[in-house]
């Protein structure tokens, strides 16, 4: 195994190892301190469900954004798309009447929609036809789709009577049923498998992934290859976000059971870490969804029992992150040791 | 109407630029040496922080506005190291500085100041009045008051404006964004000069957030820069990558900003759609429909020395 | 054109730079094998070499960008060992790159000061730059405006940027790598026209190239280069061509391609009134069996052509192929149309280095049978012929799964030629198909495209190699600032002629 393979293991390693001297410093128990997130993330049937409930959207929106990285594309705010999802999914599941069988589809297919126009058709056209760097635009609508939705529901067309900033509850036959009885864990994580297997699918199995990854790596030969490049930055923008937004619906119906002010976009910058802690692969993507939804569901635990901040949490996810794009280091060491040898500067001039 | 006339509008979008101003500044830096910066957001959080509680500290909100210096020149270091020499994807790399930022500034101010937050005594940085400006009509009530750290920028935008363009360090910090192997081949240090410059970029950051945390206010909460890192960097890019360029494009964030604030009493649009305005005025700034221009030819991507 | 050396006022005939037995060893490459080498004060002194000979690696050992592993040199009497090329500047060596050492976004003065920055009170002081550039423009007839642009410059222009640079810096001794690739030939003559003033004021040249005829022209000595050994030296006088090319190449070399009779048929690929941005409406035909060649210096309207005949420019005008217009075709509608390409960048364009080379044979076909059918790929498929594919083209290593970056340059333009030759084309655009390959790959190349014109097919080569030209071509078009400055027979076309249209004489008749 190269040291290369196991690099995302070391990164996390790192992190931990850095999170436990910083719980240290200020005067708490590194040990009781994980102690208590392995509890709380693992301890129980309750507590791994819980887990998995966040690991639920975070895997999907880490799968939409391993899917548009592969694609050549940085779309950095999966939260935007993710949000509108939520608002989609909400509104068809309060609004519309239907039997359960169609309700939760078209539910699901709203919030698809949305998050796919929501991700493609503004930062997709301004890249396509303006080269507007996506990772700004993308950044620039989730703070947009944050403020929308806070617009539909302080005083908005979303909000349910009353003052609370809220949705109208879902109508029964728009939730999705619950997997394990008293936790919120639903059948819908048996999805999660199978979009992964699906992604990698499209992606490695057929003409449009190909195409796709084609423009990924080189805009200029998959040009030359015939691949339309404006179609493939909309299409890989429109599968990513709808894969967002399919998350924010996941969370609504399965979940919040309904829209709530506080719906959190920061699924898309913890969706990036867990998709580049997987290098894009996506039965990597589960494992480290499970890994960043452990980390958050255990980091209140440990705030109750050990006392520690669960920012920590976050601590550690930038410092794998860190890591994970300071893989040059290994090529540091690595001609430290073999100085002499290597000095290729000028052997491809020939 | 009325709007456009109150200084208090024109007043206040100059107070919320200048956080956008000094990181965008910062994003000028770093982006002339090719670095993509988009570690500004976290170094205005980790600026922030520091000043307030090494102001609360020392009571002395001027020892705070050097510990947010020197603390967004160390989150800096970190930054540069990563995407100069060991050659990172700047973004990745920026958004682990951002995560680490936002996770760390939490982590401090919760194992600190808990549930209190910070001290409700902290100084603040003094409001200056300027003589002789204040008393202009229309633009004194605009101009004439403020808290310092408006005042600075000018200093530092005038400074940053001339080495950039007037000296040898500025030649060289342009030369390394635009093609770094042939100032290598004029024996530039091309690492050194970039790693500075990232430093010097967080350094300003660092001010931004300083301005937010006691320069408006005299306090710190979590996540307190909401975004203004980010459109800072929108702002580099609108400014065409000139300091005075992305001072006036973190004026018109500004002043979106401070739009929607003054017309909430009165119009009968919600606020938060009013909130929108920066960042639509960001997207289409970027789509160059209000205006366009080239990005130095080797931003964002890493040097290789040996190849 | 040939003068005597300069005889220096003060010491005639020392000694600027002498090389003993360098020797210099890549990972599996010896790249230097023992050279030797030295250098007269106002001496132009050639360093002739294919590619790959040891040319660049020698001079980036002078340049102080690499170290030797053994060898003795010494400059001005004294031992040296440059360990950057601040070193080197120090010591009075200057260097003019092949690909020029130029920021396009700053002015010549920035340029030219940039890593010797004059200050005053702690600002850059450029009127002093501006000054002395003024003063050695003057004196080695060097004219250059110090205060545009360089984006805004012409190649020669720039070239005399560089060499400024050089001076600026006080360097005695001259590095030209390369220094006529990318000049038009006005800007050779008048390259060559300075040249002697340098060496009046006592500076000595070291002047690197493959072309063995501008070497007798501006040289006294030459130094021949071979796998990494210096195989002699001689005085250019006296130096035959047919001499230095069997020096060169180690063996005798017939620069005669061969080139059977073959009875062009119909018109396979019909061009009329073709224009784009950078290229004037053009005419053009290729028949059954001929390769019709595009010459021209680089930057006249080459890739315009190219990108207009894809599909992957816009343009106006017509363009049929085998009597089927295609000029209102995608990329891929005309792939499929039965026309191919190999493209002038092969890295960055005809090959996506990251993906291996199995799926490198696929690039252009992957969408539709037998690569795949309904929508899903059939990698077994591509496999298979892959590895059917490395063995005809004898790309090496044989591995379908080989990523196409870790394959040498000629190889990578291997698996190009096979793509496109197994895509069966009726006519195949095949741009600078041997650029920057050794011989041995550059004669397969040759090999494939004749034995593709045997086959009644048809070639259009675009080419800045005038020798590929001539030895291939049965028709020859001139491309002069986008402009067709006419057409040759294989019988008309002889370098003189075609150089002249290169320059912009309007035909041949009048050319000749």
């Amino acid at each position: 195994m190269s040291a290369r393979t196991i690099w995302p293991g070391i990164a996390i390693v790192i992190a931990f190892v850095v999170g436990g001297i910083l719980t240290f410093a200020f005067g708490n128990d590194p040990i009781t301190a994980y102690r208590a997130l392995l509890s709380g993330s693992f301890g129980d049937v309750y507590s791994i469900a819980s887990t998995l409930v966040v690991t639920l959207p975070l895997a999907i929106t880490g799968i939409a954004v391993a899917f548009s990285f592969r694609s050549g594309l940085f779309n950095i705010s999966a939260g935007g798309q993710y949000w509108l999802g939520g608002i989609a999914a909400a509104w068809v599941g309060y609004a519309v009447k239907l039997p359960a069988v169609l309700h939760i589809p078209l539910a699901m297919l709203a919030a698809v929609a949305a998050g796919a126009l929501w991700g493609a058709v503004i930062p997709g056209l301004a890249k396509a036809y303006r080269g507007a760097h996506e990772v700004i635009t993308t950044l620039m609508m989730t703070y947009i789709a944050t403020d929308f939705g806070h617009y539909l529901l302080e005083g908005g067309p979303m909000q349910a009577p009353g003052y609370t900033p809220q949705s109208p509850p879902m109508q029964p036959s728009a939730i999705i049923a619950t997997l394990v009885p008293g936790t919120q864990l639903t059948w819908a994580i048996l999805l999660v498998p199978v979009i992964a297997v699906l992604a990698w699918f499209v992606l490695q199995r057929t003409s449009l992934g190909f195409s796709l990854r084609l423009a990924g790596y080189n805009l200029r030969a998959a040009r030359y290859a015939g691949v339309n490049p404006v179609a493939a930055v909309l299409t890989a923008l429109a599968i990513s976000g709808g894969l967002a937004g399919f998350a924010g619906s996941i969370q609504v119906l399965g979940v919040d059971r309904r829209l709530f002010d506080g719906f959190d976009p920061s699924y898309g910058y913890t969706a990036i870490v867990v998709a580049l802690l997987a290098r894009n692969g996506p039965f990597g993507v589960l494992l480290a969804a499970i890994l960043f939804g452990a980390l958050d569901t255990g980091a209140s635990q440990m705030q109750i029992v050990a006392n520690v901040p669960f920012n920590l949490a976050g601590v550690i996810q930038g410092i794998i992150i860190f890591f994970i794009a300071a893989e040059g280091l290994l090529r540091y060491f690595r001609r430290r040791r073999s100085a002499p040898a290597a000095e290729p500067r000028a052997a491809a001039a020939e | 109407m009325n709007v456009l006339l109150n200084p208090e509008l024109w007043s206040s979008a100059l107070t919320l630029a200048i956080p956008i101003a000094f990181a965008a500044l910062g994003g000028v830096f770093s982006e002339r040496a090719g670095v993509v910066n988009i570690a500004l957001e976290g170094k205005m959080l980790i600026g922030a922080f520091a000043a307030v509680a090494f102001a609360s500290l020392f009571h002395s909100a001027w020892i705070g506005l050097i510990a947010a210096i020197l603390a967004g020149a160390l989150t800096a270091m970190l930054f540069a190291w990563a995407t100069v020499y060991l050659r990172a994807d700047h973004i990745i790399a920026g958004l682990a500085i951002d995560i680490l930022a936002a996770g760390l500034t939490g982590f401090l101010f919760n194992s600190i100041y808990g549930q209190m937050g910070t001290p409700s005594d902290t100084p603040s940085l003094p409001i200056w009045h300027v003589p002789l400006l204040r008393d202009i009509p229309v633009l004194g009530p605009v101009l004439g008051h403020h808290e310092a750290l408006v005042y600075l920028f000018f200093l530092v935008l005038g400074v940053s404006n001339w080495v950039l363009f007037r000296t040898p360090i500025g030649l060289r910090w342009r030369a390394v964004g635009e093609y770094p192997r042939a100032a290598d081949a004029a024996g530039v240090p091309v690492l050194r000069v970039k790693f500075w410059a990232v430093v010097a970029a967080g350094a300003v950051a660092g001010l931004g957030g300083a301005d937010l945390s006691i320069g408006i206010l005299n306090s710190f909460s979590p996540g307190m820069t909401t975004g203004r890192g980010f459109i800072a960097l929108a702002a580099v890019i609108f400014g065409a990558w000139r300091p005075w360029g992305s001072f006036l494009a973190a004026l018109l964030f500004g002043f979106a900003t401070s739009l929607s604030f003054q017309l909430q009493g009165t119009a009968a649009i919600s606020k938060n759609i009013l909130l929108m305005l920066p960042y639509i005025v960001t997207i289409l700034a970027l789509t160059g429909f209000v205006g366009r221009t080239t990005a130095p030819a080797a931003d964002g991507q890493p040097y290789d020395p040996e190849r | 054109m040939r003068e005597p050396p300069p005889t220096p006022a003060e010491r005639p005939h020392e000694t600027v730079l002498e090389v003993h037995g360098l020797t210099k060893t890549f990972p599996g490459v010896r790249a230097l094998d023992g050279v030797d080498f030295d250098l007269a004060r106002g001496e132009v002194h050639a360093i002739l070499g294919e590619n790959g000979a040891g040319k660049s690696t020698f001079m980036n050992v002078l340049y102080g960008l690499l170290r030797p592993d053994s060898g003795d040199i010494r400059l001005w009497g004294q031992p040296y060992a440059p360990a950057s090329p601040n070193d080197a500047v120090a010591a009075g060596v200057g260097m003019v790159h092949q690909h020029f050492m130029l920021i396009p976004a700053l002015t010549v003065a920035e340029n030219v000061a940039l890593g010797a920055e004059p200050r005053r009170r702690g600002a850059l002081d450029l009127e002093r730059v501006v000054a002395r550039l003024e003063e050695l423009s003057e004196a080695f007839g060097l004219e250059v405006p110090p205060r545009a642009r360089v984006a805004d410059l012409s190649v020669g222009m720039r070239q005399r940027v560089e060499i400024l640079k050089a001076f600026y810096r006080d360097a005695r001794l001259l590095i030209l790598d390369e220094p006529t690739a990318l000049l038009t030939p006005q800007e050779v003559r008048e390259l060559f026209r300075v040249i002697p003033q340098f060496t009046e004021r006592g500076v000595s040249v070291i002047f690197i190239s493959h072309k063995l005829a501008e070497v007798s022209q501006i040289a006294q000595r030459v130094t021949v280069v071979r796998r990494g050994k210096s195989v002699d030296t001689r005085p250019t006088a006296g130096a035959t061509p047919r001499e230095l090319a069997r020096l060169m190449v180690g063996r005798d070399v017939d620069l005669q391609i061969p080139h059977p009779e073959v009875e062009p048929g119909a018109a396979l690929l019909e061009v009329r009134g073709l224009r784009a941005e950078g290229l004037e409406p053009l005419d053009l035909e290729v028949r059954e069996g001929e390769i019709v060649a595009v010459a021209g210096v680089e930057g006249n309207g080459q890739e315009p052509l190219i990108g207009a005949l894809a599909g992957l420019l816009p343009a106006q005008g017509e363009v049929v192929l085998d009597g089927r217009p295609i000029h209102n075709l995608s990329v891929r509608k005309r792939v499929e149309s039965g026309l191919g390409l190999i493209p002038s960048d092969r890295q960055d364009e005809g090959l996506v280095l990251p993906l291996n080379v199995a799926e490198n044979l696929a690039l252009r076909q992957y969408y539709r049978p037998p690569f795949g059918r309904g929508g899903l790929l059939d990698l077994g498929y591509w496999l298979e012929r892959a590895t059917a594919a490395v063995e005809r083209f004898d790309v090496r290593p044989p591995a379908p799964r080989a990523k196409a970056s870790a394959l040498s340059g000629g190889n990578q333009q291997k698996v190009v030629l096979a793509r496109e030759i197994l895509g069966e084309p009726k006519v195949l655009i095949a741009s600078q198909p041997t650029r920057g390959l050794d011989i041995g790959a550059a004669e397969f190349v040759h090999q494939q495209l004749l034995e593709l014109r045997g086959h009644k097919r048809g070639v259009l080569l675009i080419s800045l190699d005038l020798d590929e030209v001539l030895g291939l071509a049965d028709r020859v078009v001139v491309l002069y600032r986008g402009r067709a400055m006419g057409e040759l027979t294989r019988a008309e076309a002889t370098r003189e002629k075609v150089g002249l249209m290169m320059l912009g004489h309007q035909d041949a008749e009048e050319a000749a």
